[in-house]
């Protein structure tokens, strides 16, 4: 009884880590699902290309500028999410834009072709191989708990996963809320048309959304390379279909969903891997992503989507 | 023309963005160190040909509107119709025999990719859903020959049959819960199903053998005459019974004819199915559901006949290619590979089987062809998929339907 607790405590920060990566990503997958209803497959390929954005720029900086630490992480994240913009919005311009008002399933199998080819231009780019990220901040936080002295440990890395996830997101509900940009987008979640007759210009706002998803999706790049510290062109496709997981899972088109879901199947993956076994934790992923859309297809926080003749 | 400077000047600019952090600026390893070696040529290149992209594009867009025009398959009488597939299979029958080797190899290979495209045509195609996990039923069919043969001594011919019901049957467990899903979510669903199929087959490595898979696996007999060098079990091999010398040509020609049966024998069943109430059943239902349900057909049934039947033709697909590879391991089914064959479906032309044969021709033989370009084929391929999606989403060889449509 007395190692249950800081087990327990120590899978609960490993999964909380793990589910706001998941949560960052989600987000994208679901804004451009509440506005424009399709699957943006190439989602995940974003986030790894923050994270080799990230690497490229530390390597420009040089580990041993003599930089302050939070200026070069601050520096990596704002080249990542300056990038992935461009490459967020270009994705949409190029396979989704011209395939607007088309059936359902042609803008996803352009989206599965964009997603293979961002694998690949990366790929092709900087070498299909594994590639060492320096670990910029080691150490971690440990905590002792319980009579037995089993020490749970907490990573600095892996701390700030969590708090720069939290900071984004209450910066994110609250843009939003406030923001005209915000209020425009969520009048076009709400009804596309008719928030185009009342004068929004709906393009941008399918562009912001997809450069807004693109950023959150480049910071959790940044953040979970620097937390692992290696990096290779494939780590996107199953990260993206883990955060759609998320997506679905929290109610795809919700916001604070995807959050909800992320940080859900985060705490769902590492339990399954410490308490069954390690090899079927990404099984487990997408049983629940089988089981929520067979069960409650709208999700926890999502509504009911009713189909029109 | 000055707003089209502008933006031939903002696209050049987003593309060096693009290809700076990419190709631009490659990281290397020097020992404990990485540093950043810039390629110039690419960045201005790319940056260079966007730019004048851009600035000819609304020019092009004129013209291509002044002239558009869209290929169909021409209407053949359904004599001329016959008398064509059976000049085209007497061919395939013959050329293997005046050829060599590997281009009979690579043939096999396409061979099962056409029955594959056919067996997904079926479902994507006919009935419409979108199934990406379809390489999971491949799976099944292989390692069903494979686990077959491995633990119980099965030949090809008698595991073959068994390994597409039990394609079929994993197609009607797995069908039967998510195919009241919408398009999307079906197609996410079936990814889903795919990838847990490839991670038991790694994971169970008592059954499986894990990562390495089955090796060993004996090619097709022919009527009980094995097609080895030397029989296995004292019984005459073929060529004995022929009075042959062995060559191993014999045996890569052999191949080919089966696949090519096998190929035919899914053409076959697949073209007079179409034709049949649950054929049309499956069309109606891809073009209006709603409509379906108020004739009183129930789409659950439809679909899951066509998501069986496609699993089905995966699973003969899978037993031929575990015998003809010798070896399966779950590195042959991927997503790629399931990516692979939906781009044959969408490129043929979606339920267009002609397009579908002539796809499978392309995707396989191209990369063989243009090896000097392997690094980029699975770019090329990508590429391919966006840009089919955007210029011709019908696919190269739609077909015509006969049909009726009110003047709205």
């Amino acid at each position: 009884m007395s190692d249950l607790i800081p087990l327990l405590t120590q899978q609960l920060f490993n999964g909380l880590s793990l589910g706001a990566i998941y949560a960052l990503i989600a987000i994208g997958y679901t804004m451009v699902y509440g506005i424009i209803g399709m699957i943006n497959f190439a989602h995940g390929e974003i986030y790894m290309i923050g994270a080799y954005v990230g690497l490229v720029t530390l390597s420009a900086i040089g580990v041993n500028s003599g930089l302050p630490l939070p200026l070069i992480i601050l520096l990596m994240l704002l080249v990542a999410i300056l990038v992935t913009a461009v490459y967020g919005f270009a994705v949409e311009k190029i396979a989704y834009a011209p395939l607007r008002g088309s059936p359902r399933l042609v803008p996803l199998i352009s989206a599965i072709g964009m997603s293979i080819f961002l694998q690949n231009w990366v790929a092709t780019g900087q070498g299909a191989r594994d590639m060492a990220v320096p670990s910029l901040i080691g150490g971690s936080l440990e905590l002792t708990l319980g009579g037995s002295g089993f020490t749970v440990t907490a990573p600095y890395s892996r701390i700030m996963i969590i708090v720069v996830t939290v900071l984004l997101m209450i910066g994110l509900s609250l843009f939003i809320k406030y923001s005209r940009t915000g209020q425009a987008s969520r009048a076009c979640s709400q009804d596309l048309h008719m928030a185009n007759l009342l004068g929004i210009d709906t393009n941008r706002i399918i562009s912001f959304t997809f450069v807004i998803g693109a950023m959150l999706a480049a910071v959790g790049g940044v953040l979970i390379a620097l937390a692992i510290g290696k990096l290779n062109p494939f780590i996107g496709f199953i990260a993206g279909i883990k955060a759609f997981t998320a997506a679905v899972l929290g109610g795809i088109g919700s916001i604070p969903g995807a959050m909800l879901g992320g940080v859900l199947l985060g705490l769902a993956e590492t339990f399954a891997a410490a308490f069954i076994s390690s090899q079927y934790k990404d099984i487990v992923a997408f049983l629940l992503l089988v089981f929520i859309l067979l069960f409650r297809p709208t999700g926890l926080l999502g509504k009911p989507e009713v189909e029109k003749v | 023309m000055f707003q089209n400077l502008k933006n031939a000047v903002i696209a050049a600019a987003m593309a060096g963005i693009i290809i700076a952090p990419v190709f631009g600026l490659q990281i290397l390893r020097r020992g404990m160190e990485t540093y950043l070696q810039p390629e110039w040529d690419y960045i201005l290149g790319g940056m260079a040909i966007i730019f004048v992209f851009q600035l000819l594009r609304p020019l092009l867009a004129r013209r291509k509107r002044a002239g558009e025009s869209r290929w169909r398959l021409p209407a053949i009488s359904d004599k001329g119709r016959q008398r064509a597939i059976m000049v085209l299979v007497l061919f395939a029958l013959v050329w293997p025999f005046f050829t060599g080797r590997a281009q009979v190899d690579i043939a096999t290979l396409v061979l099962i990719y056409v029955m594959l495209g056919l067996g997904l045509n079926i479902v994507v195609g006919f009935a419409g859903l979108l199934d990406l996990g379809f390489v999971g039923f491949y799976a099944v069919g292989a390692y069903t020959y494979a686990l077959l043969y491995h633990w119980a001594g099965w030949g090809f011919w008698e595991a073959l049959p068994l390994a597409g019901l039990m394609s079929a049957f994993f197609g009607f467990i797995l069908g039967f819960p998510v195919l009241r899903l919408r398009g999307d979510y079906l197609a996410i669903v079936t990814l889903g199903f795919g990838e847990i199929i490839r991670l038991m087959l790694i994971n169970l490595y008592g059954l499986t053998g894990g990562p390495d898979g089955i090796s060993g696996i004996p090619k097709p007999s022919f009527f009980g005459y094995q097609l080895v060098r030397r029989s296995t079990d004292g019984s005459p091999t073929f060529h004995e019974m022929m009075g042959w010398t062995f060559s191993s040509q014999d045996v890569v020609i052999y191949l080919y004819l089966m696949a090519l049966c096998l190929a035919l024998v899914t053409l076959f069943v697949s073209s007079r199915v179409i034709r049949m109430p649950i054929g049309r059943a499956w069309e109606a239902l891809r073009e209006d559901e709603i409509a379906c349900r108020s004739l009183g057909l129930n789409p659950t049934t439809i679909k899951l006949s066509a998501f069986t039947m496609g699993a089905m033709f995966a699973g003969f697909g899978g037993a031929f290619f575990a015998a003809r590879q010798g070896l399966v391991n779950p590195e042959s089914f991927t997503f790629i590979e399931s990516a692979l064959i939906l781009a044959i479906v969408v490129l043929g032309g979606m339920g267009s089987q002609v397009g579908v044969i002539l796809a499978a021709i392309l995707l396989t033989v191209v990369p063989e062809i243009a090896r000097e370009f392997a690094e980029y084929r699975m770019l090329i391929f990508g590429l391919v998929m966006v840009v089919m999606m955007i210029w011709r989403p019908q696919g190269l060889l739609p077909v015509k339907r006969p049909h009726v449509e009110l003047e709205s």
